[in-house]
């Protein structure tokens, strides 16, 4: 287990983001955030309010549940099952730029679930990504518009990212993959 | 009040009553269906859970709504949905149950939808062939699905079952609803109570986990929520009342009673509802009648189970 | 030439003639010859007896009789014809059996009751004898031509399947009936009670979602009919009592010197609608299976000597039929292959009965309910004779039945009492192992 982000970069990472963001959609489109669940959806929070700062308007934030459009619901998924929870976003994606939050970007696979569930529910003038952390290892033709940390991660290691809301603690860590994740 | 326990693993690949199931396999399916209503109300009302998938609605009884609730739900999951509809025969020599069963699999389905006269004939189907089967009412024996949506219902406008008190009115005899909201009800923690003439009780009552009421005056100011069965005259035998006039005058859900019940209770009814008969359309219509609700709800809750136990065949592949 | 056999050092129990003791059973030319420790006819030195057998440690009984099993033939040939059921019959130990006449045609005529005959004696494995409709087509309407068949050689009458309905034309039955000495049997269930039942009606018929049946459907006919016997003084017989309140009228009914007799079945005393759950058909059957309550009752009549057969009511049917749902598959368990170890392990084994009170249940008692000179081994008397390891622990499997149908619930049970070798009229037609 290494320790690649504690708190306080966690902190200087999303600030970036969001000076990122701002710096595209000053003086442009609306803009909404929403995240996947489960940590891109604390992230997106974090992130609209930062954005609703620096922006002086409310930034509308969602929460999108991808369950129902993985790939791998079809196979096999050893111990996890997938629980489906609830999509909510409690406003009109149509013609806004929707900038869709994750936690890790690693194979791509639920950047493309995320984007087909996003379609499913209106036609977005734009699609950003932004995520947390970036590590290599894409299997789709995906790529981060706002990326927070570039992690060196080997093939056998995986990115686990802690937030305060959900776990209590504040970091990013690298460590062995244990079973599936 | 969502579990959300991370541990838990829907085990089942067929859903053949609630009876057998826990508090926490009961939850869960709710828990899951609110994560599926939304998709009913959107611009785009599909989501590609169940893609390439084939369900069956596999109906020996007539019916409608529980038919076009399945299937509505299997093809918002983008799953196929073929419609398989015959009377069911009580001739013992000829095609059976599990020949036209045997001969849908070998077409290549993955879940079977089954309504069914007898009670069991979900559970004799699931031991003989390989696809998932989700019982849509076997008899006098359950209606699962039913009594999900209905706890679901409850649960989404009181926040929980626990501690809620519950009148079941009318034919509890011959009614799978009764059966499968008592488990469900039950095992969420409320207090169910069964009303109806003593003639359309089920022998052994007192060994079930509910009250038992022939008057519905006594009840209707104690409940938080009233459940009105359907009078079905098809299952009636012999004359278990003398007139529906004496019916409805008993335990008809009127306009008078509802006066004397708590300001909130909830008044639901499986439907189709013979208006004036065990309810009187004022009360069908009026401001605590949830039964669109309910009906809206059961393709949420369909859904998910529909979904459940996909999964489940798939991880036991 | 005369034709001998010596059953040798076996447990004799005859019953009817107060025999238990080990000792020796010599036949000759298909009759019973001799029972004793020494065998006396000095025509015959031990040592050159065509046939001897060595009974050792065996139970040697007079043949058993079944006074209630369903041989389905003529109609439903596919189930269990007459060559069939009585070659089950014969290597489960039993010498005679009684068929019910619900075939298709019922048997209602002479010509139905020597038809059965005449196919039993083409099978030549046990006696059959038979039962003939109580009224035509069994509908419970007129009254069938039981004069000619009890003429033909049926032993006694009964719609079973159904019960007589009616009262009027019950009365009527026992009335004619009695003309002939013949015993009127009747399957106790009044149908407007039962209604569309499938199973005991109770608290598992209510979470299967199954319709049932009362108790009461049966006891309310039996209490009827206890009436009409009271009133006629003609013999009756109360089939497959399957009630604590149905044994309590035929004990009470017995108190009165009513000429009344009863029977019990392996599943009433074994298996209650618990069984049920599963919706497995093997377990439907009518009378439906009752409760641990009934199960008591009818084990401590037993023990009380109100019992007077056991009676297995063999109902065969095909495996597609039994693979119906619960509430459209027919009713009926075939059992009669494995009865005698039901028997023991429902009477025997938890002490309600020893083998010689066992043995009564199944050979003199019900020998004397249909009116036959059987199940005795007294001299002169034909030589049906059944040999029984009673210590024989085997696994019951359906599949090496001989019968034409697999609706046993008892499968993988393991039971004790084994038959050994069944003779019948001096010939063995059975012998473990070898057929």
């Amino acid at each position: 287990m290494k320790v690649i982000l504690d708190s306080k970069q966690i902190e200087q990472v999303l600030g970036e983001l969001t000076g990122g963001i701002v710096r595209d959609a000053k003086g442009k489109a609306d803009v909404a955030v929403i995240g996947i669940r489960s940590r891109g959806e604390i992230l997106a929070q974090r992130l609209a309010s930062r954005l609703s700062e620096k922006l002086g308007e409310e930034v509308p934030c969602g929460t999108l549940d991808i369950t129902l459009y993985r790939d791998d619901l079809n196979s096999p998924q050893g111990g996890a099952q997938p629980a489906v929870r609830t999509t909510e976003i409690g406003f009109d994606i149509d013609d806004k730029i929707i900038i869709l939050v994750d936690d890790v970007l690693y194979t791509g696979r639920s950047t493309r679930a995320a984007l087909d569930a996003l379609i499913d529910l209106g036609r977005p003038r734009g699609i950003r990504l932004a995520v947390l952390v970036e590590r290599a290892g894409r299997e789709f033709p995906i790529q981060a518009d706002y990326t927070g940390y570039k992690a060196d991660v080997a093939s056998g290691e995986s990115v686990q990212v802690f937030l305060s809301e959900s776990d209590g603690k504040e970091e990013v860590v690298v460590g062995k993959v244990s079973g599936k994740r | 009040m969502a579990l959300k326990s991370k541990k838990f693993r829907w085990e089942r690949k067929g859903l053949l009553g609630l009876r057998e199931l826990s508090a926490e396999e009961i939850t869960y399916i709710l828990d899951t269906a609110e994560g599926f209503e939304q998709i009913s109300s959107r611009t785009v009302k599909k989501a590609p859970a169940l893609r390439g998938k084939t369900v069956v609605n596999l109906f020996f009884e007539d019916s409608t709504r529980t038919r076009n609730s399945f299937a509505l739900a299997a093809s918002r999951l983008s799953a196929d949905v073929v419609e398989f509809t015959k009377k069911s025969s009580s001739v013992s020599k000829g095609e059976t149950l599990l020949d036209t069963a045997r001969n849908l699999e070998a077409m290549g389905i993955d879940i079977v939808v089954i309504r069914h006269s007898a009670g069991g004939a979900a559970k004799l189907l699931s031991r003989n062939i390989n696809a998932c089967v989700v019982n849509a009412g076997d008899g006098f024996c359950e209606h699962p699905t039913q009594g999900l949506l209905d706890v679901y219902t409850i649960r989404k406008l009181r926040g929980s079952l626990d501690g809620l008190k519950i009148a079941i009115v009318g034919d509890i005899v011959h009614s799978r609803v009764a059966r499968s909201d008592m488990w469900a009800m039950t095992k969420l923690g409320a207090e169910v109570t069964f009303v109806g003439p003593a003639t359309l009780m089920p022998g052994q009552v007192e060994q079930l986990p509910v009250k038992v009421s022939y008057s519905l005056d006594e009840v209707i100011e104690k409940v938080d929520v009233i459940n009105m069965l359907r009078i079905q005259f098809e299952r009636l035998g012999g004359n278990p009342f003398p007139s529906v006039r004496e019916y409805s005058h008993y335990f008809g859900l009127t306009v008078e009673r509802m006066k004397r019940a708590k300001e909130d209770i909830l008044v639901m009814h499986p439907g189709p509802i013979n208006r004036g008969l065990e309810m009187e359309s004022e009360v069908a219509d009026g401001k605590n009648s949830v039964i669109l609700e309910q009906v809206t709800n059961g393709v949420a809750v369909r859904m998910a189970v529909l979904f459940l136990v996909n999964q489940a065949a798939a991880q036991k592949k | 030439m005369k034709s001998e056999l010596l059953i040798k050092n076996g447990r004799v129990i005859d019953p009817a003639n107060a025999i238990d003791k080990k000792c020796n059973v010599l036949i000759v030319d298909g009759v019973i010859a001799e029972v004793a420790e020494e065998i006396q006819n000095s025509k015959f030195k031990m040592q050159n007896y065509r046939t001897v057998i060595d009974a050792t440690g065996k139970l040697v009984v007079p043949g058993l009789i079944d006074i209630h099993v369903h041989f389905r033939e003529p109609g439903d040939e596919e189930e269990e014809t007459i060559a069939s059921g009585s070659a089950a019959a014969v290597s489960a130990g039993f010498t005679s059996v009684v068929c019910m006449p619900n075939t298709r045609p019922p048997i209602e005529n002479e010509t139905d009751v020597e038809y059965v005959h005449r196919k039993a004696r083409q099978a030549r494995k046990t006696h059959v004898y038979l039962m003939g409709a109580i009224t035509k087509g069994r509908a419970g309407v007129e009254l069938a031509e039981m004069g000619f068949m009890a003429e033909a050689g049926a032993v006694g009458f009964t719609d079973d399947g159904n019960g007589v309905q009616d009262p009027a034309v019950m009365l009527r039955a026992l009335k004619y009936a009695g003309m002939f000495d013949v015993v009127v049997a009747q399957h106790c269930q009044d149908e407007r009670i039962a209604g569309s039942g499938v199973m005991n009606s109770g608290y598992h018929s209510t979470v299967l979602g199954l319709p049932g049946i009362d108790k009461l459907a049966e006891e309310a006919m039996l209490w009827r009919d206890i009436q009409l016997a009271k009133k006629t003084k003609v013999r009756y017989h109360a089939q497959h009592v399957s009630t604590a309140g149905a044994i309590r009228l035929i004990r009470d009914g017995k108190k009165d010197s009513l000429p009344i007799t009863c029977e019990v079945t392996p599943h009433h005393l074994l298996l209650t609608e618990e069984n049920c759950a599963e919706y497995d058909t093997n377990y439907k059957v009518n009378p439906p299976l009752r409760t641990e309550r009934d199960i008591e009752a009818l084990r401590e009549a037993i023990a009380a000597g109100v019992v007077d057969a056991l009676v297995t009511d063999h109902a065969p049917h095909l495996q597609s039929e039994k693979e119906l749902e619960f509430l459209a598959a027919p009713f009926g368990i075939a059992s009669l292959e494995c009865s005698l170890g039901l028997y023991e392990k429902a009477l025997i084994s938890p002490g309600v009965l020893n083998w010689v009170g066992l043995i009564r249940l199944m050979t003199e008692k019900p020998a004397k309910i249909i009116g036959v000179d059987k199940g005795t081994l007294g001299k002169g008397k034909q030589a049906d004779v059944t040999i029984i390891d009673a210590d024989a622990e085997y696994t019951i499997d359906v599949r090496s039945f001989r019968s034409k149908s697999r609706n046993c619930p008892y499968h993988g049970w393991r039971v004790k009492g084994k038959v050994e070798k069944t003779i019948v009229g001096g010939e063995i037609r059975f012998s473990a192992g070898v057929n």
